[in-house]
C-alpha cells in the first residue's frame, strides 16, 4: 500500500484507504508545467545572475552557451506565461461563468482572511507549545502567501522579462530607465522566488518531519482520510458536517501515479536543492 | 645577376680601398706591406682540426668567409694586430676585432643601448654585442635571406638569449618569456608562420643598434613614444588615437593615459576579433574604469561577457576602440548627439527613448538613478523580510514538529 497515511493520530480511525481529491486534473497538470517551468527558468537564468562565479560558466556550458540558454528562457517563460493565462482563464471562468462566488471570500477562496492572522499567531503558539495546532481549513495562511507570491512573482517578473526581451517595442511607450529598473526586479524578485520555493516551499510542503520526504498529493491530488482530518479538521468538519465529505470521496491514487511523483518531486527537490546551494555559495563564497 | 655580382664586387672593393686608405693614413701603420695575405691565413685556419691550446677550434671556413659581406677584405684589416706579424704561428691571444674602425657610427649607437649599458655596468655581463647578433666570418648583409639579421631571421637570433632561460636569469631580462608571447602574437605569427616582411620583427619595434630600455625617454618603446612607434605601421589608428581622450592626454603627459601596450599588451598581441581577446580587453579598461566595470557588471551586456560571450557588447562596441572620446565631445560615438546611432548598431529600432536606458547604472547612486535606488533598497527590504520572516517560521515549525512527534513516540510506548 503505498498510499499509507502518515504518522499521525489514526487509532479510531482505520480508514487508510479513504481518499479526498484536493487537486484536480487542471491543477496538477498546471503545477507540473509551473515546476518544470520554473526549473527551467531558474536553471537558464541564474548563470546570468551570478556570471562571476565558476559554475555559473559549467552551467552556461551545460545549456550549450549563452545563445541557447537564452532560447530555453524565453521557451521556458512561454510556458510559464501560458500556465498563469490558464489559470486566469479558470479562475475568471469560475467567477463569471459558473457564477462561483466562493473563490472571493470564505474557506474556498485564496483571499486572505481575518483567520489566516489568527491560525498564523496560534501556529506559532503552537511551535512554542504553548497551544494547540490550529484547526486549518481548505487552505493554509502559508498556502496562500505561496500563491499570493507566485502571482506577485509571475506579474513582476514576466513583466520586467517581457520588457527585457522586446526592448525596442517598449521604447516606444516607456522611458529607458524603465529597463534599468526592469532589469534590478527581475534579478532580485527571481532570486526570491527561487530562494523562496527552492527552501520554504520545499519544506512547508514535503521537507518537514510531517511529510518528509515528500507530500505527493501535488502529483496525485489525492490525501488520506487521516492525513485530511489531522492536516485540515476544520474543512472535515465542515464538510461532515454540510453532509458532502461522502461525494468528495475518491479512489486512493494508483502506485504508478505515486511513484511517478515521487520521482518528479524528488528531481525537482533535488534540481532546487543544488541550484540553492551555488547560489549560498555564490553569496557567501 | 651578373650585375648585381658585380655590384657587389665592386662595392667590396670599394671597402677595402678604403681600408688601405686608413691605413695608410694611420701613422703606427706608416710601415711597408709586408702584412699577411688571406692565403697566409687560411693556410693554418683552414684547416678543420686547428685547436687553441685549450682545445677550442680556430678553423675559419674559408668559403663562407669569402661569401660573407667581408670576403674582399684581408683577414688582418679586421685582426690588425696581426698586421705586422712575420712569424707564424701567431700567438693565441689577439685583441679584439674593432668593428668602429669602419663602422664608427653604428658602433657609437650601440654605445648608447641597453646592450652596451649592461656590459659597462658589469664586465661579466653576457650582453649582446656586434658579433652576438651578426657573427664573425661569415656575416651576411641583412637583406640576404641566410643572414642572422634578415627580417624575417632576425626574432630568432634575438631568441638565442631572450629565449635562454639560463642568459635570462643571469642578465636579469626582466620579460622572460618574450620570445613565447611574441611568437604567439599576431605579429609572431604573420612573420614566423605567414612569412610577412610587413610584419614587424624586434627591431621594428625596439630599434637594432640602439636599443633603450623603455623607461629612457629616448627609447622607441618609451610610453610616450609607443603610439608612434606602433603608428609606422598602423597610421590610420595612430591618427585616430591621437586624438581620442587617451591620446591627447598621453601626449599631455598624463602619467595615467594608456599608450598602445595597456590595452594590446606589448608582446603578446591578439586579433581584436578574437572571443579571447574581446573578452580580455574588457578587463583592461576596467583596471582604470573601475566604477565603470562595476556598472557593466550588473548590466545584461556585462553578465553575458563574463559568462565567457561576446554576442553582446564590450566597452568598444559603445565607446569605440582608438576614436575614444568623452561624452561630453561631440564626436563621441556616446554624445548625446550619437548615442541613438550607437545604440542602433545592434538595437536596430532604438530610439530616443530607449537610449535614455543607463548602461552603467548604480543601483547605490540615487542622484544618477533616482528609480533604480529606490526599487533596489524595496526588493532589497523585501528579501530580507521574507527570508527572515519565512526562515524563523521555518525553523520555529521545524522544531515544533520534532517535538511533537517525540511526545507522541513517548505517549505510544
Amino acid at each position: 500500500m503505498t498510499a499509507e497515511p502518515h504518522d499521525v493520530q489514526t487509532g479510531a480511525h482505520g480508514g487508510g484507504d479513504r481518499h479526498v481529491l484536493r487537486f484536480d486534473r487542471y491543477h496538477r497538470l498546471l503545477h507540473v508545467l509551473l515546476m518544470l517551468s520554473f526549473l527551467g527558468l531558474a536553471g537558464t537564468g541564474l548563470p546570468l545572475l551570478f556570471s562571476d562565479t565558476d559554475w555559473a560558466h559549467v552551467v552556461a556550458r551545460f545549456w550549450g552557451g549563452f545563445v541557447v540558454a537564452g532560447v530555453l528562457h524565453r521557451t521556458f517563460a512561454v510556458i510559464l506565461i501560458t500556465v498563469f493565462t490558464l489559470h486566469l482563464w479558470r479562475v475568471l471562468h469560475r467567477l463569471f461563468v459558473e457564477k462561483d462566488l466562493s473563490i472571493l471570500w470564505g474557506p474556498a477562496s485564496m483571499v486572505p482572511q481575518p483567520r489566516d492572522i489568527l491560525e498564523l499567531l496560534q501556529h506559532f503558539r503552537w511551535f512554542f507549545g504553548v497551544g494547540p495546532r490550529p484547526r486549518f481549513d481548505h487552505f493554509t495562511y502559508w498556502e496562500k502567501f505561496d500563491y499570493w507570491a507566485v502571482f506577485w512573482g509571475m506579474g513582476i517578473i514576466g513583466g520586467s522579462g517581457l520588457l527585457l526581451w522586446f526592448p525596442v517595442f517598449f521604447a516606444k511607450i516607456l522611458p529607458g530607465w524603465m529597463f534599468n529598473v526592469a532589469m534590478l526586479v527581475h534579478g532580485e524578485e527571481a532570486l526570491l522566488a527561487v530562494g523562496f520555493i527552492f527552501t520554504i516551499h520545499f519544506f512547508n510542503g514535503h521537507l518537514r518531519p510531517d511529510k518528509f520526504p515528500m507530500d505527493p498529493v501535488i502529483f496525485t491530488g489525492r490525501v488520506s482520510e487521516a492525513e485530511f482530518r489531522h492536516e485540515r479538521p476544520d474543512e472535515y468538519e465542515r464538510m461532515a458536517r454540510a453532509g458532502r465529505f461522502e461525494a468528495q470521496l475518491t479512489t486512493p491514487p494508483s502506485p504508478e501515479l505515486v511513484r511517478t511523483g515521487r520521482i518528479i518531486g524528488t528531481t525537482a527537490v533535488t534540481v532546487g536543492l543544488l541550484l540553492v546551494g551555488l547560489i549560498l555559495y555564490a553569496v557567501f563564497a | 645577376m651578373v650585375m648585381a655580382s658585380y655590384a657587389r664586387v665592386v662595392g667590396r672593393t670599394g671597402l677595402a680601398a678604403s681600408f688601405l686608405l686608413i691605413a695608410l693614413a694611420a701613422p703606427s701603420s706608416a710601415q711597408p706591406a709586408a702584412s699577411l695575405s688571406n692565403d697566409d691565413c687560411f693556410g693554418c685556419h683552414a684547416d678543420p682540426g686547428l685547436t687553441r691550446a685549450d682545445g677550442r677550434s680556430v678553423t675559419v671556413d674559408r668559403a663562407k668567409f669569402e661569401a660573407s659581406i667581408h670576403g674582399g677584405l684581408e683577414c688582418v684589416n679586421c685582426h690588425v694586430d696581426l698586421a705586422d706579424t712575420t712569424e707564424l704561428p701567431h700567438p693565441e691571444k689577439l685583441a679584439k676585432v674593432d668593428c668602429s674602425m669602419c663602422h664608427g657610427d653604428v658602433v657609437a649607437r650601440y654605445q648608447q643601448s641597453i646592450h652596451a649599458h649592461a656590459r659597462a655596468d658589469n664586465p661579466d655581463s653576457l650582453a649582446a654585442t656586434c658579433t652576438d647578433c651578426h657573427g664573425t666570418h661569415d656575416i651576411l648583409p641583412s637583406s640576404d635571406p641566410a643572414s642572422r639579421t634578415y627580417h624575417l631571421n632576425l626574432p630568432q637570433t634575438c631568441e638565442r638569449c631572450h629565449g635562454n632561460p639560463d642568459i635570462i636569469k643571469r642578465g636579469h631580462i626582466q620579460i622572460g618569456n618574450v620570445a613565447t608571447l611574441y611568437n604567439d602574437s599576431i605579429h609572431g605569427q604573420a612573420l614566423t608562420r605567414s612569412g610577412l616582411l610587413v610584419a614587424p620583427n624586434c627591431a621594428d619595434c625596439h630599434g637594432g643598434h640602439d636599443i633603450k630600455r623603455a623607461s629612457n625617454p629616448e627609447s622607441k618603446v618609451y610610453r610616450a613614444n609607443v603610439p608612434a612607434t606602433c603608428g609606422h605601421c598602423h597610421e590610420g589608428v595612430l591618427r585616430e588615437f591621437e586624438e581620442s581622450v587617451h591620446g591627447t592626454a598621453l601626449a599631455a603627459g598624463n602619467p595615467t593615459a594608456p599608450a598602445c601596450p595597456d590595452c594590446h599588451t606589448a608582446h603578446n598581441i591578439q586579433r581584436a576579433e578574437t572571443v579571447a581577446w574581446r573578452l580580455d580587453v574588457i578587463k583592461e579598461c576596467g583596471t582604470c574604469h573601475v566604477e565603470s566595470i562595476r556598472t557593466y557588471r550588473d548590466t545584461f551586456h556585462g553578465q553575458v561577457t563574463a559568462l565567457g560571450f561576446t554576442r553582446v557588447a564590450t566597452c568598444a562596441d559603445c565607446h569605440n576602440s582608438h576614436r575614444i572620446f568623452k561624452p561630453s565631445d561631440p564626436r563621441s560615438s556616446v554624445a548625446p548627439v550619437n548615442v541613438v546611432s550607437t545604440c542602433q548598431r545592434c538595437h536596430a529600432g532604438a530610439n530616443a527613448n530607449f537610449v535614455k536606458y543607463d548602461p552603467h547604472a548604480d543601483k547605490e547612486n540615487h542622484t544618477r538613478n533616482p528609480f533604480l535606488y529606490y526599487t533596489a533598497r524595496f526588493m532589497k527590504t523585501l528579501l530580507i523580510f521574507v527570508f527572515g520572516f519565512f526562515g524563523l517560521h521555518t525553523g520555529l515549525w521545524f522544531a515544533g514538529e520534532v517535538r511533537e512527534r517525540r511526545r507522541r513516540r513517548n505517549g505510544s510506548a
